[in-house]
């Protein structure tokens, strides 16, 4: 028997990595031996701990480019896109720890029980909630971590499964509208494993095409598949019915249309805070991995794919700006939002070179920072049964509580992309390389679709400032320091990409260079 | 551009050139901070400055005065008598470079000193006239923001530098005119005036663009250099569009209406900004700008044109005016008229108007301070049929607006003989039968002046007493207002001679001020124009003593088709109406028909559309798990099929 040779690893490099799985394994510890009432000021702590840990690292690690185990890329992206998805979870952890707005905060203490029976009330009023929310989010931020710098479709597929399934759960434990959330989970975890299903056909169909290499194993590391791209001799209906499958099972986590149909669903039933942490993380985890297939494996047919993949760009802003007029909650009205953000970040993703990556990431890291805010809001405006998000609801907010009405309507001119607010800096972002790189009808689309999105987070401000508030107009809960820290930091991070988006997006384009 | 350098290097003799300001003149900025600062201050303490923000406001004047005056000497040891200071790049934007720079030279100079100067006595005059108003801090800042914005527009030294004081002292006209916001009246006013300004800003600001446009600068040196190479016609254009900001401005035909009306705010500010200082922003634009006006006849034509109009319209209406502030804001129109009739006679004529403009700043505030003066011993009263006697109970406003008096109407040795004089012999000096029509004009016009200022002047302080039954002894004003009477009476009586024997040379310096051109005979001998001048002066004074030695009925009497026409301004304003408002309130509906049917309608039907499509797109959403998974199925197998045939070619 031959000794197994191990390959040599980096362990700095992929130091984030293992300290969130590791906050995660002792999270799960800290469950099972920790007293019931100690475990929230423990988990909290720990994984915020874990987090800024794990922010240190890639900050260290700055000026790496490797590639360690042969299946994680440390590079300029990479380390943007951890250093991002950390930031963004941090303030998502902020929100997902706040108690003081609702007791024992927006997650049930056993999710087991029976949706809606008396026992259930009984939780939903009193009972303290969840720890296991902690280690299961922690999770899924490793697993991000991983998706983001996986230089292999196999290792890309794993750390898909390792972020999506603590997600599946975590949408199942609202506290409140239980059936809602219940039904939330269990549709986004069938069309979740649907989605999954296809990726892994399409890297089989990849992992085939490699084969027509002749001087090289055939493997699905990202440089085997771009130097089968331009060599291969099998038959390129491999390549492209592969490059399909692999990109739906990318675009679907991406919410673009018509793999989005989940979203709204998924948006309006998870408990808000976890929505926030979706809304923000899980999209910077599908660009991120988006942008390291199409512009480090399939480089080379960047001409094939451009179009089709335009396509769906454009479906996407129309079905996002088209739905969200019609909405009426407030929540899907921000997922359908979000579905016109995966467009016009899919316009980054396809202009070519450097400029629309580093667009791509300016954006991801601001509309993260603003949707936070955003939910934030969202936990804030509530009545007696949890959070009133009908936006009959919310008519007169503004004479009710100026300052948060005020603060939502400053997020929501930010998302229509007003000049002074990040909203703005991250369209320019994209769509200026989009038009240098020849791409007029996607801009010319974007634009386009922003008017008439314009016109739905309009009405919300309409809403709120100019109609007489009701009686059933719920009032703003005081928020605890937690949800009043994400806050601040959602909405300064939005003016301040805003007036001087410089700083970050010289980083970005310093950062915007793949390890091949 | 290329072409313009060669050009101004080929004819050094004309090229304008301004030394770098250094020394004691480095600090020329100050003149501008101090006043802007302090009206900051007034502003932003609010309540807190009610106590002692007046004075803060008069010492910030007070200072600018001592500053300018030590500048103005500091300027006579130079060659050229003329400094620039670029403090920093104002406007840096592809080809169009603006400085943020000021010049320093014997024309800003006396403006400089005339603006600090007559302004430093009007805030002084202001202290005591405002005491009793709860706006008077507000007042001050206003004030202060006005003297600041007047030197910089003199003290600029390119078109945008002066634009932005031409806006600035709008403004801070516009906040004082209507200063008494809540009196409909005075808020009309300074609307009226805002509107008004605004035509001639507008004219104003495209010169600024076809200055841009084809000389590719506005600083001051590079634009008189290059504008000898300019077409005809753009000479042409740019000089009448630089007319008709300076006939907004200062209050000429055809943009006159506004400043009778613009009476409406505090009697100070009518003595400082409608008379003395910033109406005669036009002329200091056309002197500035007077190689631009040098150098098409046609120009200069329209220039005297406007001039001796508006000279006879402001003297014909003021006739037939009974308030006595817009007698003297009429008269302010008509004495503007000489101004202009002056820089458009050109050559040595520019110093002539230049003179009368400062003359007429220290015996026009002096008026407008004894008219205020008189209001505030007769409870606000400003109607000279209901005055009458006073010499007796205010002798100093009676001597001091005598003096102002004896002035304006030109008479010997009082300051306006010195100045409106020559004016009227340089009309004289023209070519053919214009010398006789322009020449003309100016003598009708010294004889309308003497009349309706000495009907006023009659009505006021002499004939018999007829006071509201509410009035019974008009009392003096406090010695905080008549100080500043009594410095601007000795300026009346003295300035003028004064002026007239220095400021010619001096203002020689300036660029282009001196004049090159052939001296014309003039059509008559000079002792001939001095004798007719001082005869019409005299006849109608005379007239006007005759004629209401003993009082007026205090109630308007049935007038003849003159007398009518003069009551209603001639009918300008009705012609404006009839011109400018009614085809313009006409467009402004078909506009709004237009953008309510045509365009809303349009937008309106897009909304619609979008509206209708996402709320029938909407019925997709099933929330059926089944549903979803066939909607990504066929996304799916679409994205497969897209890409297959994309490698088949069939989308290439």
């Amino acid at each position: 028997m031959t000794e197994l040779e191990l390959p040599p690893i980096d362990y700095a490099a992929i130091a984030p990595i293992l300290i969130m799985l590791g906050a995660a394994v002792v999270g799960v510890l800290v469950e099972a031996f920790v007293p019931r009432r100690l475990r929230h000021p423990v988990q909290l702590p720990l994984a915020l701990l874990a987090v800024l840990a794990a922010l240190t690292m890639v900050v260290v690690n700055a000026d790496k480019r490797v590639i360690t185990i042969g299946v994680i890329a440390v590079d300029g992206p990479t380390l943007f896109l951890q250093g991002s998805i950390l930031a963004l979870s941090a303030v998502a952890l902020l929100l997902l720890g706040e108690r003081a707005v609702e007791r024992g905060g927006a997650f049930v203490a056993q999710a087991a029980v029976t949706a809606d029976s008396p026992e259930d009330r009984r939780q939903a009023e009193s009972a303290g909630g969840a720890g296991e929310v902690y280690p299961l989010t922690t999770f899924a931020i490793a697993g991000m971590l991983i998706f983001v710098s996986a230089n292999d479709l196999l290792t890309m597929f794993i750390a898909l499964e390792v972020f999506s399934l603590p997600l599946y759960l975590l949408c199942a434990l609202a506290r409140r509208r239980r059936l809602l959330s219940q039904e939330a989970a269990m549709k986004y975890f069938l069309l979740g494993a649907y989605a999954s299903a296809f990726f892994l056909f399409g890297l089989a169909l990849i992992y085939g095409f490699t084969a027509g290499l002749g001087d090289r194993a055939s493997g699905v590391d990202f440089a085997t598949v771009n130097a089968a791209v331009a060599n291969s001799t099998a038959s390129p209906v491999l390549l492209f019915a592969g490059m399909a499958l692999v990109a739906i099972g990318l675009l679907f986590k991406a919410a673009a249309a018509p793999f989005h149909v989940w979203t709204p669903d998924v948006y309006q039933g998870a408990p808000t805070p976890l929505t926030g942490f979706m809304a923000a993380c899980t999209k910077v985890a599908a660009f991120g991995a988006l942008l390291r297939v199409f512009h480090v494996a399939f480089e080379g047919a960047r001409w094939d794919f451009t179009p089709v993949l335009g396509a769906v760009a454009v479906l996407t802003m129309v079905v996002g700006a088209l739905f969200a007029v019609t909405q009426t909650d407030i929540k899907r009205l921000l997922a359908y939002s979000s579905i016109a953000n995966a467009g016009y970040l899919l316009v980054g993703v396809l202009a070519p070179g450097s400029e629309g990556l580093s667009g791509t990431m300016f954006y991801l890291v601001a509309y993260g920072f603003t949707v936070l805010a955003a939910f934030a809001v969202v936990t804030l405006v509530r009545d007696a049964d949890g959070e009133a998000t009908h936006l009959s609801r919310w008519a007169g907010l503004g004479r009710r509580s100026p300052v948060y009405a005020s603060v939502f309507t400053f997020i929501l001119l930010a998302f229509a992309g007003i000049p002074l607010t990040s909203g703005f800096m991250s369209k320019v972002a994209v769509f200026a390389p989009a038009l240098d790189g020849g791409q007029v009808w996607l801009v010319i689309a974007g634009v386009l679709t922003s008017m008439v999105l314009a016109f739905p987070y309009l009405r919300v401000v309409v809403l709120m400032w100019l109609s007489e508030p009701g009686d059933s107009t719920p009032t703003v809960a005081v928020p605890g320091a937690f949800t009043s820290a994400a806050l601040v930091i959602g909405v300064l991070a939005t003016l301040a990409l805003g007036v001087v988006p410089a700083p970050l997006l010289d980083l970005a384009s310093s950062a915007a260079d793949f390890v091949r | 551009m290329d072409e313009i350098l060669t050009y101004a290097q080929a004819a050094p003799a004309e090229t304008v050139s301004y030394a770098t300001a250094d020394g004691l003149l480095s600090s020329v900025w100050l003149l501008v901070a101090i006043p802007l600062v302090s009206a900051a201050i007034l502003l932003l303490l609010g309540r807190r400055a009610d106590r002692w923000g007046h004075w803060l406001g008069v010492a910030a004047v007070g200072a600018a005065f001592l500053l300018g005056l030590s500048y103005f000497l500091g300027l006579r040891g130079l060659d050229n008598k003329s400094v620039q200071l670029s403090l920093w790049d104002f406007i840096a934007v592809g080809g169009l470079h603006v400085d943020f720079g000021l010049l320093f030279d014997p024309l800003s100079g006396v403006f400089v000193l005339l603006i600090t100067g007559v302004g430093f006595l009007i805030h002084l005059y202001a202290v005591e006239y405002m005491a009793h108003d709860a706006g008077r801090r507000r007042f001050f800042a206003y004030f202060n923001l006005f003297i600041a914005a007047m030197l910089l527009l003199v003290l600029g030294n390119n078109y945008v530098m002066l634009y932005f004081g031409w806006e600035g002292v709008g403004l801070a006209s516009y906040l004082l005119i209507s200063f008494w916001y809540t009196k409909p009246a005075a808020a009309t006013a300074g609307k009226k005036a805002f509107l008004m300004n605004r035509v001639g800003d507008a004219g104003l600001a495209i010169a600024i663009f076809i200055m841009f446009a084809t000389l590719g600068t506005t600083q001051y040196d590079e634009v008189f250099n290059g504008v000898s190479a300019l077409a005809g016609g753009t000479v042409l254009v740019l000089g009448l569009l630089l007319l008709l900001g300076a006939t907004g401005k200062s209050g000429q035909f055809p943009l006159q209406a506004w400043l009778p009306d613009a009476m409406e705010g505090p009697t100070p500010v009518s003595a400082l900004i409608h008379a003395a200082t910033m109406v005669t922003a036009g002329v200091y634009l056309i002197a500035r700008s007077n190689i631009i006006f040098s150098a098409n006849s046609t120009l200069q034509l329209v220039v005297v044109s406007v001039g001796a109009l508006t000279l006879l319209v402001g003297a014909i209406i003021g006739c037939a005016k009974d308030d006595i502030k817009r007698v003297l804001a009429w008269s302010t129109v008509s004495q503007i008229g000489y101004m202009f009739l002056g820089v458009g006679l050109g050559g040595a004529a520019y110093a002539l108007a230049i003179v009368h403009l400062l003359a007429h700043g220290f015996f026009k505030a002096n008026m407008f301070l004894g008219a205020g003066s008189v209001m505030h011993g007769m409870k606000d009263q400003v109607d000279i049929r209901r005055f009458g006697g006073l010499s007796k109970y205010m002798k100093i406003t009676w001597l001091t607006f005598g003096a102002g008096w004896l002035a304006i109407i030109g008479m010997f040795p009082f300051s306006g003989y010195f100045s409106k004089e020559p004016i009227i012999a340089a009309a004289f000096e023209r070519e053919g039968w214009t010398a006789w029509l322009f020449g003309g004009a100016a003598v009708l016009g010294a004889a309308l002046t003497a009349f309706y200022m000495t009907r006023l002047f009659v009505l006021t302080f002499h004939g018999p007493k007829r006071w509201t039954e509410d009035i019974e002894h008009p009392h003096e004003s406090p010695p905080l207002m008549t100080i500043p009477l009594i410095l601007l009476g000795i300026g009346s009586i003295g300035a003028g001679w004064l002026l007239a024997t220095s400021v010619p040379d001096w203002l020689t310096a300036t660029a282009g001020l001196t004049s090159t051109e052939g001296h014309h005979d003039a059509v008559l001998p000079h002792w001939a124009i001095v004798v007719l001048s001082l005869g019409v002066t005299v006849i109608g004074a005379l007239l006007g003593w005759y004629l209401f030695r003993n009082g007026t009925a205090t109630e308007p009497q049935p007038a003849g088709v003159l007398v009518t026409a003069a009551r209603k301004n001639l009918y300008t304003d009705t012609v404006n109406e009839a011109v400018f408002e009614k085809p313009g309130i006409f467009l402004t509906r078909a506009l709004v028909y237009l953008d309510n049917r045509g365009i809303d309608g349009l937008i309106n039907g897009l909304a619609a559309g979008v509206g209708g499509g996402s709320g029938r797109l909407r019925r997709l959403q099933t929330g059926f798990v089944r549903s979803y998974a066939t909607s990504i199925l066929t996304g799916a197998l679409l994205v497969v099929a897209a890409f297959l045939a994309v490698q088949a070619g069939w989308l290439a």
